[in-house]
Formats: C-alpha cells, sequence, structure tokens
C-alpha cells in the first residue's frame, strides 16, 4: 500500500514542483494553483503507476548526474568535430546491450541517459530481456563494440547504484560475480526465462 | 546583484564563452546534417550537439539574469529539453530503421538482426505494466 502511494505522489509531486518552477516563484498561489492543475491533469491524462524502487542514494545520483553532463560535453565536442572534419569517414554500427535491470523505470532511465549522450541513439528496445538496441556514431571496427557496451552497462550501473531496487542490485552484483562485465553481449540470454 | 569588480565585467566574459560555445554546436549540427550520409547518422547531428548548446545558452541566460524566476525556468528547459530530444530521436530512428532508410554499407555490425528483431516483436504474453504490489 505504501509502495502504491508513493507510486503516485512522486509523480503528482513533480507536477507540482514543475509548475512553480515554469512560474518562478515558490508562493502559496503558485503551490494551490499546482496542485488544482497537477489533480486534474493526473486525472484527465492517466498513466499506468511506475513501479519506483523506493531507494535513492543522493551522493550516487549526483556522481551520476555529474558523469552525464561531463559525458554530454565531451561527446557534444566529438560529433561535432566529426560532423566538420574533412577527412570523415562514415562507419557506424548498431549493437545490442543486455541490461542487468528488471525495472522498467531504470531500463528507460538508461535509455534516456544512453541517447542523450551523443554518438548513440536507442533504435529499439525489447522489454522482456531488457535489451537496448542502439545505433552508434564512428564505430571504426568490431574491436570497439565491446568497449561502447562497457560504457552503457556502466551506466545502468550508475542509475542501479543511484536508484534501483535491491532485487536489482542483488542481481548487478551477481552479473559483476560472474565476470559478466568482460564481455557483455558476448552470450545473449535466450527469452528470459529466468 | 552587483558584478563583481575586476576591472571588466565577469559576465561578459561568461556570455561571450556560452554563446559562442552554443553557436559552434549549432554550426556542427547544421553541418552535421548536410555531411552524414543517412538518417540513423543524421540524427546524431540533428538532435545531440544542440543539447549542450542549449545548455550553454540557458546557462548564459541564468548567470546574466540571476534571478529566482530566471534559474528555475532555466532549470525546466534543460531537464526538459534532457527528457524528450531522445523520445524524439528514438522514434524517428526506429522508423527509419523498420522502413529501411538507412544506408547497411557503412555499417560495421548490425545486431538487431531480422532474425533478433522477429523474437523481440513476437506475440507473446507482456506482463502489465501496473506491477506496484501493496
Amino acid at each position: 500500500m505504501k509502495a502504491r502511494i508513493a507510486s503516485g505522489l512522486v509523480p503528482f509531486l513533480g507536477l507540482v514542483l514543475l509548475w512553480m518552477l515554469i512560474w518562478g516563484e515558490f508562493t502559496w498561489l503558485s503551490l494551490l494553483t499546482g496542485v488544482v492543475l497537477s489533480l486534474l491533469v493526473s486525472v484527465a491524462f492517466y498513466l499506468p503507476a511506475v513501479a519506483l524502487s523506493g531507494r535513492l542514494n543522493i551522493l550516487r545520483a549526483l556522481a551520476f548526474a555529474g558523469r552525464l553532463l561531463v559525458d554530454i560535453v565531451l561527446a557534444s565536442l566529438q560529433i561535432a568535430w566529426t560532423a566538420v572534419n574533412p577527412r570523415y569517414r562514415p562507419s557506424n554500427a548498431i549493437i545490442a546491450v543486455p541490461l542487468r535491470t528488471r525495472s522498467d523505470l531504470v531500463m528507460t532511465f538508461t535509455a534516456e541517459a544512453v541517447s542523450l549522450v551523443p554518438g548513440s541513439i536507442v533504435l529499439d528496445v525489447d522489454r522482456e530481456t531488457a535489451t537496448l538496441y542502439l545505433h552508434a556514431l564512428n564505430v571504426r571496427s568490431v574491436d570497439d563494440v565491446p568497449a561502447l557496451k562497457r560504457s552503457v552497462l556502466a551506466t545502468e550501473r550508475r542509475l542501479i547504484l543511484a536508484a534501483g531496487s535491491a532485487d536489482d542490485l542483488a542481481r548487478l552484483r551477481e552479473a559483476e560475480a560472474a565476470g559478466g562485465s568482460d564481455a557483455p553481449g558476448s552470450v545473449r540470454r535466450e527469452g528470459g526465462a529466468a | 546583484m552587483n558584478p563583481i569588480d575586476l576591472g571588466f565585467d565577469l559576465r561578459d566574459v561568461i556570455t561571450a564563452v556560452l554563446v559562442l560555445l552554443a553557436a559552434l554546436m549549432c554550426f556542427a549540427a547544421g553541418v552535421g546534417l548536410i555531411r552524414f550520409p543517412d538518417v540513423l547518422s543524421r540524427l546524431h547531428a540533428a538532435t545531440k550537439p544542440q543539447i549542450l548548446g542549449i545548455m550553454a545558452i540557458v546557462a548564459d541566460v541564468a548567470v546574466t539574469n540571476p534571478s529566482v524566476g530566471t534559474i528555475t525556468l532555466a532549470v525546466a528547459i534543460i531537464v526538459f529539453q534532457s527528457l524528450t530530444a531522445p523520445v524524439s530521436a528514438h522514434m524517428v530512428g526506429r522508423a527509419a530503421y523498420r522502413t529501411n532508410h538507412f544506408r547497411r554499407d557503412i555499417l560495421v555490425l548490425d545486431e538487431l538482426t531480422a532474425q533478433s528483431f522477429e523474437q523481440a516483436h513476437a506475440p507473446r504474453e507482456i506482463p502489465p505494466i501496473d506491477q506496484v504490489k501493496g
């Protein structure tokens, strides 16, 4: 019951906060109108509840955000250089990255974060096996692919450490203990019956 | 807000750097849009460098006009740009892949092959999204 209330309350409070951010003032009036509008929006545009993990490590979340910002800056400069480089030769790849999480939320945020960093776009998602299919720019050869997959898994790892469920944390530890991070994706999971 | 007295206005310098960075990013995005060979590559140029560009411009506005209203609005703009840009890139990319509007000859590897695609999209029992148990 607690989880159900929390998973409804968090997006609601997010909407109220957004309303106050847009008005740029934290007053009783903006709070009140925000609450009324958020109620209206969440009733009129009803969405299925999101399963929140109920865990948030602020330091890890800051580390995730900081690393994301650094990645965005570096990769943006890199793509910008690629675009104007006179000796640019196109060479891309589409790779499959099986994630370790079983949470829709972590999977979505991993896909968002990976897409936000220039150089990779999520083309398709297999929800049952939590596999992301990415289009990556500037992949010179197949040898570059493992490093790319490791960086996606590292993003997922930072997210799980920041806000993943205990279940996901255990799965992460298990996968790392099994040496899954050495050659991610070399053994593709079948179906996801487990 | 009083500018810090350094003999010159520090905020002018910050403005110059950030706006120049943003302009360079938008320029690179435009060049990439023309030079990159297929839809999927162009998506990278069209959606990505401008994220850094808009961050720089919005940060500049927040620095030069530091009131609560501007800063909160800046935060909202960055958050929503960051959340929505990948989604549109994903939708266009997915459509381009499914309709074969991309060049296979410049791919060194394609793990989203017909087989894994079929496997991924075969009709099956999909668990309900609402898995929250009280």
